[in-house]
Parts: C-alpha cells; structure tokens; sequence
C-alpha cells in the first residue's frame, strides 16, 4: 500500500479520519483535563495555607 | 458482612494517593505500546473487509469506546454501591471521577458510529434499539455529573448519585442485547460470542489490543483525576499539606 | 441558591431525566412496532394506503435499473416468495448491491413502491474478501465454520470458512 492509497482508505477517507481524528481530540482531553485540574489545586492549596500561616502568625504577635 | 482489612488498609484516601501514583506510569507506557501496536496492525496489516472495504477500520476505534462506555459505566455503578454499603470514600469518589472519562467514550462511540453508518447504512442515525440506549447511557452519565454538580456536600452527593447509577444498571443489558431483542439496524455482536466470534482472527487481533489500549488509558486518566479529588477532598488532613508544601 | 430550591431541581432533574428516558424507549418500541412490510404483505393489501410506510427485502439479483443521467434506480425486492418494485432518486448507501437486505421508507403509487430513503443492513461478519470467495466457491457460505475462522491457515482453500447464516433484516423475526 502507497501513502496516497493509504490516506484515500478506499474513498472513505472522510469517514475514516475524522473518526480517528476525534478519537485522538477525546482522548487527549480526557488526558489533558487532570493535568490542569491538578495544577490548579495545588495553586489554590498554596494560597490556602499561607493565608492560614499568616493568621496564625498574627494570632500570635 | 465485612470487608477484609486489606481493602480498607489501601482505600484511605492517603494509601490510595501513594499506590495510584506508582501505579499511573505503568499504565501510560502500556497504554502508549498497545496504541502504537493496535494502529499499526489495525491501520496497515489487518485486510481490506469483503463487504465494507475500507471504512470498517473505524470499528478499531468505534467498538473499544462502545465497550469503555458500558465498562466504566459498570464500574462506577459497582463503586458507588461499595460505597453507599461500606461507606467508603475513596468508592464514592471513583464513580464521580469516573463520569466525565465514561461520558467521553459514550461520545466518542456514538459520534464514530454516525460516520460509519453513513458511508455502510446510509444514514447517520436511526431511532434503533441499540442506538438510542446508548444514547440514554449518554444522558445518565450526564444526569450523573449534573446531579454531582448540583449537590455540594459529597456525601449526599454520593448518595443520589448512587441511587441514579445503581437505577441506571438496567439500561447496561438492553444495550448489549439490543440487536437480539430487537430487530436492529446495527448488526448482531461479533465478538462477545465468545466461543465463536465471526471476525477474521487478523481482523480481531488488532481489535483486542485496541480495546486493552483503552482499558489501561482508561486507568491511567481515572487515578490521575482521584489523585486530584483527593488532595480536594483532604485538604484539611496534614498529610496533604505536607504534599503541597513540598510542590515546587 | 439555598438547600429546598437546590432539592427542587433535584426532583426536577430526575423527572426530566425520566421522561427523556420513557420518551426514547417509547420512540425505540415504537420503530419496532412501526416495523417494515414484506412484499407478499403488501400484495395483500396490508401496507397502509395513503401513508408512508417501510419496505424491506433482499434486492433480487439483475433486477436493478440505473438511469444513466441520473440518480434515478429501480430495482426488485423480495422476501423469497413475491418480488415488489421499487423506484428511487437519490444516493444509495455503499453497501447496496445485488442480494443485500435493504429497508426503504416510501409510499405506493401506481403499483411502485416510490421510496424516500434507502437503508442497507450488514452482517456482523468481518473477513478479507478472498476468504469471502473461497468461501463461496467452495459452498460452504452459509456453514457455521468457527473453527476455519480461528485458525485459516489449516484450511485449504475452498475447504470452508465460516459465514453468515441468512442476514436478518430489520423487523424479521429471528
């Protein structure tokens, strides 16, 4: 099989890749989402804990 | 009755966080092998179909989401029991992080199905009995994230999320033997006859591994997301500080 | 939002979802019922006057008609006892061929069956199209031959394979 018959799949190229082509945009979400989600977490903790250090830092002085 | 030990020894939230995040590599490697594998065969090796040439390549992609459809849906319907029953919180957690990945195959299963049957059927939709309960698992698995969303005490939560997942378990039978209880547009099952799946072994092995593919991505995603739910969950407990504050 | 009004759209949801739920259901039984009329059926003068309805059959082989300059096609069904014609205009699915079981929604007029739609149904059978002929050549199409199909290298060529017992269309019972 040549390239061009390849990516042809027979006339049903439209077919054949976007089908793969959403797969490929699905997968990568679900992939890609609890990266960020964690990131963001992790950001937002931080934040969280050095406002209670802080407080708790006041209380004392 | 009692769960042994051991279960609960690995489901608190901190051993879960510690084993899941061992475990993650692992399945990102096999899940990268098996894709290149599954593509490669199901791509360039496996033969031209004798009825549907070339466009029945879409199944390597349209029947392993099918199957991760119904699969995860199994799976948070038995965790969110689990929890309900033994209160355990990582249970409970595992079908609500689970949702969004079992939604997406959903999607994807019934989006590559449109664009196969168009070019074979003739039509991107029909009203069959196999296509619209798989459309319905897609709505429970909305109902399911919309419910989590609505109700902000994890608990409660949980619980009517359970109740609609555990509800829900009918629809998972009807999909499967749709095309025999009903006559059907889509055809009857090819593989899950198990003694005698009517595919060409060289069109069936690509097909396998695309499916365990699936599967170990499946895992990977899921304890990334509970690894994230967790540290949310627990961020009032030390041990999740101490993780953050070590964090770059 | 507080705690009651967020309760009501619980009960709202899942109302809502139930309703979707029994509304599809009803819409799956209701294709089923609405299922399609055989030939032989309509000779009878069963099929609905007046009233779109479905046809299906198998397309009888060297029945089908293509006009040139156009996408206009006539064609037999049959469901092995009495053929029926069929008219269309329009793009047919890649699977239509001679012998496959089609589905076609239309209504009669004059004796032919004007269609709106054309369906085409495969088998769930999946195989490289030299097994398919071999297969043919050697008779043994319709033998169930699960055996061939794990292990092809064992089989001689024209010795059998497995396939499809009869398509069933949609509607037929099994």
């Amino acid at each position: 099989m040549n390239p061009s018959e390849f990516f042809h799949m027979g006339g049903y190229a439209v077919y054949v890749w976007s089908s793969y082509g959403l797969s490929l945009v699905v997968l990568g979400w679900i992939l890609i989402s609890p990266i960020f989600t964690r990131k963001s977490i992790i950001k937002e903790l931080k934040i969280k804990y050095r406002q209670q250090q802080r407080q708790a830092q006041d209380k004392n002085e | 009755m009692k769960l042994p030990a051991i279960v609960h020894k690995f489901s608190s939230p901190k051993n879960f966080y510690v084993m899941s995040g061992k475990m993650i590599p692992w399945f990102m490697w096999g899940f990268v092998l098996s894709l290149l594998v599954g593509l490669y065969y199901g791509l360039f090796v496996a033969p031209t179909d004798y009825q549907q040439g070339e466009s029945y390549r879409i199944m390597y992609v349209h029947v392993p989401a099918a199957w991760m459809s119904m699969f995860i849906y199994m799976i948070m319907a038995v965790s969110a029991a689990v929890g309900l029953i033994w209160r355990i919180k990582t249970a409970d957690l595992m079908a609500s992080v689970s949702a969004p990945i079992g939604a997406a195959f959903t999607f994807l299963a019934l989006v590559t199905g449109s664009l196969w049957g168009k070019p074979m059927w003739g039509t991107y939709w029909v009203w069959d009995a196999r296509l619209t309960s798989e459309l319905i698992l897609l709505f429970l698995y909305l109902g399911f994230i919309a419910l989590q969303a609505a109700i902000e005490e994890p608990r409660n939560a949980a619980r009517a999320g359970a109740i609609l997942l555990i509800v829900g378990v009918v629809n998972i039978p009807i999909i499967h033997y749709s095309v025999e209880w009903w006559s059907t547009l889509h055809q009857g099952a090819t593989v899950a006859k198990f003694d005698k799946p009517s595919m060409h072994i060289s069109m069936l092995i690509p097909l396998l591994v695309m499916a365990t593919s699936f599967k170990l991505y499946y895992a990977a995603s899921v304890l990334m997301r509970a690894r994230s739910e967790i540290l949310r969950r627990e961020q009032n407990t030390r041990w999740v500080k101490e993780i953050i504050d070590n964090e770059s | 939002m507080t705690a009651r009004q967020k309760r009501m759209m619980f009960v709202a949801m899942l109302v809502a979802g139930i309703g979707v739920f029994i509304t599809l259901i009803m819409m799956a039984l209701n294709e089923n019922i609405n299922h399609f009329f055989s030939p032989t059926e309509i000779l009878q003068g069963k099929a609905p006057e007046n009233h779109s309805f479905r046809i299906g059959g198998l397309v009888v082989t060297g029945s089908v008609k293509r006009d040139t300059d156009s996408l206009k096609i006539e064609f037999d069904l049959t469901d092995g006892a009495k053929n029926y014609p069929v008219l269309y205009v329009g793009i047919l699915p890649d699977l239509f061929r001679e012998g496959q079981g089609i589905v076609a929604t239309g209504e009669i007029k004059n004796n032919v069956f004007i269609a709106e739609e054309v369906l085409a149904k495969h088998d769930e059978n999946y195989m490289p199209p030299e097994v398919a002929d071999a297969l043919k050549k050697s008779g043994k199409w319709n033998e169930d031959n699960t055996e061939a199909m794990k292990h092809p290298e064992n089989v001689p060529v024209g010795e059998g394979y497995p396939l499809p017992e009869k398509t069933n269309l949609p509607g037929e019972p099994k």
